[in-house]
């Protein structure tokens, strides 16, 4: 097969260019969200909210309801739950965040262990499963994506502020606790809806991944969200192809890219400091 | 606002962290203009003192009133000035975006910054000596340079408290000068300054008033007037060495468990 075949072919295929929309989508979903995760330091807290979100998928899937619904009930309540418990108990976060997000995946693989039947649809949101992604899920996808630009559009400097000095921002009488709980609102449902696409063990690597490697390389909270985005929309495309042509999983094959892109910038800041070191000692 | 009015007043506040108490019983008026230092050993509560003002913590008991009104009502109308440690430095955000944040509060939510907050940003710059690093990401400076950006985030916000917490710990004596001629000018137009320090020197040359704070206050009021041996022994304990000239030296390192006491969030 020549090469363009190998970039065509694949696009015959209804599954596989939704599946392409989605990863896309989902790429620049997490960027967004992913830079304030990054920057506040709350990776972990993206762990906790995707194991969190299982009990209530498990419970949805049986009785009937939407999955996406159980999933950010669960999500929601343990990230905000996070955040109260923190505020009243005196303990570290993570200490919270580990307990909760323990606490939470025991009770769904409880559940899920005692469903006899066969739950094929359930080990997809443990691992995604990005090609049988439905209509109705890339809507989701697209009003997420809208609905993430329109509250950066319309709290930006706030966020901004609170994101970076919450003390001046909160002395000041911006209301940074509820700036906190927006965010960690968004990242639950930003994290539920990617789930049907890379899986709950693997969301946190698309949420934290590009955002931290934008980190690297550019000085501007803009820019990061937008680096974050290219890398993260690039690692879902390639990705998706490598995992079809390879036939390996969706979501491994983008978190695996995205890990590389991170090594390679890595690498690429780290030899930059060492000639500038090297320069400035030369000068001396 | 009328000047007989005190800018800031406590009444018997108590309040610290889990169980333990950074701050007791303490009682507090600061006028309009005034220009005070909050000084004394580490745990000594200072920064909890300029929290409790700044609305960040809650007493446990007692009373904060600012600008005539509970805590938070007059929020816009007050600049806190955090530690230099408490912010992330390698945030991706330049010193202009950061002076910009002083315009944020009084914007509002849909506000978005016009030609007056870019001229009060540009100004604000331009007073602490920066006008020229407005692009450069906040990593890139010195510390000098650091707490000079903040100064100039309160400065755009136009005030009329100005709360900083250790200002001037660990920067050169030049910054040090350019800070506190600053901030005698804003006291000089009204503007009430509250700033704690560990330098009892520049505490006591280059501020109006001292409060010697050790958990409670052992002291308020012009400097030359209430730093005697006597007080500074009750604020600084032990950690104070009497020489034999009739001096005293002082034994508080200031970066000695500093965070752990007081860098609490």
């Amino acid at each position: 097969m020549n090469p363009l075949d190998l970039l065509l072919t694949p696009l015959g295929y209804d599954f596989f260019v939704r599946a392409l929309i989605a990863s896309a989508l989902v790429g620049v979903a997490c960027a967004i969200v992913g830079s304030f995760v990054v920057l506040k330091g709350m990776s972990f807290i993206g762990d906790a909210v995707s194991h969190a979100a299982f009990p209530g998928i498990v419970i949805a899937y049986l009785i009937g309801a939407p999955i996406i619904l159980g999933g950010a009930i669960a999500a929601i309540g343990t990230a905000l739950g996070i955040g109260a418990i923190t505020r009243r108990s005196g303990l570290r976060s993570d200490a919270i965040i580990g307990v909760l997000f323990a606490g939470m995946f025991a009770l769904g693989v409880a559940i899920f262990s005692s469903i006899p039947n066969y739950v094929g649809d359930l080990f997809h949101f443990l691992f995604g499963d990005v090609l049988g992604i439905s209509v109705g899920d890339l809507l989701a996808l697209t009003l997420l994506v809208f609905g993430l630009l329109l509250v950066l559009r319309l709290l930006w400097k706030e966020l901004l502020f609170s994101t970076f000095d919450p003390l001046g921002a909160g002395a000041a009488g911006l209301p940074v606790r509820r700036l906190d709980d927006l965010l960690l609102i968004l990242i639950a449902v930003t994290i539920v809806i990617s789930l049907q696409a890379v899986g709950i063990v693997l969301v946190v690597a698309m949420i934290t991944t590009p955002a931290a490697t934008a980190q690297l390389l550019v000085k501007r909270f803009t820019a990061m969200i937008q680096v974050a985005a290219l890398i993260g929309v690039s690692a879902a495309v390639i990705g998706l192809y490598v995992s079809y042509s390879l036939d390996i999983a969706s979501g491994a094959a983008i978190v695996l890219l995205e890990t590389l892109i991170f090594l390679l910038v890595l690498a690429f800041t780290l030899i930059r400091s060492r000639i500038y070191a090297a320069r400035g000692a030369a000068k001396i | 606002m009328s000047d007989h009015l005190n800018a800031i007043e406590l009444v018997d506040v108590t309040a610290g962290y889990g169980d333990r108490a950074a701050i007791s019983s303490v009682s507090l008026n600061l006028v309009p203009g005034s220009l005070t230092a909050i000084f004394g050993p580490n745990g000594g509560g200072k920064s909890t003192l300029l929290k409790c003002i700044a609305g960040l913590m809650q007493p446990w008991s007692g009373s904060v009133q600012v600008l005539g009104a509970a805590v938070g009502v007059n929020a816009k109308r007050v600049a806190y000035v955090p530690q230099a440690e408490q912010v992330d430095w390698s945030f991706p955000v330049s010193v202009g975006e950061v002076v910009m944040m002083g315009r944020t509060p009084a914007l509002g939510p849909l506000g978005r910054p016009g030609a007056a907050d870019h001229a009060a940003v540009a100004d604000a710059l331009a007073r602490v000596d920066m006008a020229d690093l407005a692009r450069r990401q906040i990593g890139e400076l010195s510390g000098g340079q650091r707490r000079r950006v903040f100064l100039a985030r309160a400065i755009a916000a136009d005030p009329e408290i100005y709360l900083l917490d250790e200002p001037v710990t660990g920067v050169d004596p030049t910054t040090q000068e350019k800070i506190m001629n600053i901030l005698d000018a804003e006291a000089a137009r009204g503007r009430t300054v509250v700033a704690t320090t560990h330098d009892l020197a520049c505490a006591a040359q280059r501020f109006h008033d001292v409060v010697a704070l050790a958990g409670r206050v052992v002291a308020h009021g012009p400097a030359q007037l209430v730093l005697d041996q006597s007080v500074l022994e009750k604020t600084y304990g032990g950690h104070l060495v009497p020489l034999a000239g009739g001096g005293v030296v002082l034994l508080d390192d200031p970066h000695h468990s500093h965070g752990a006491h007081e860098g609490h969030e």
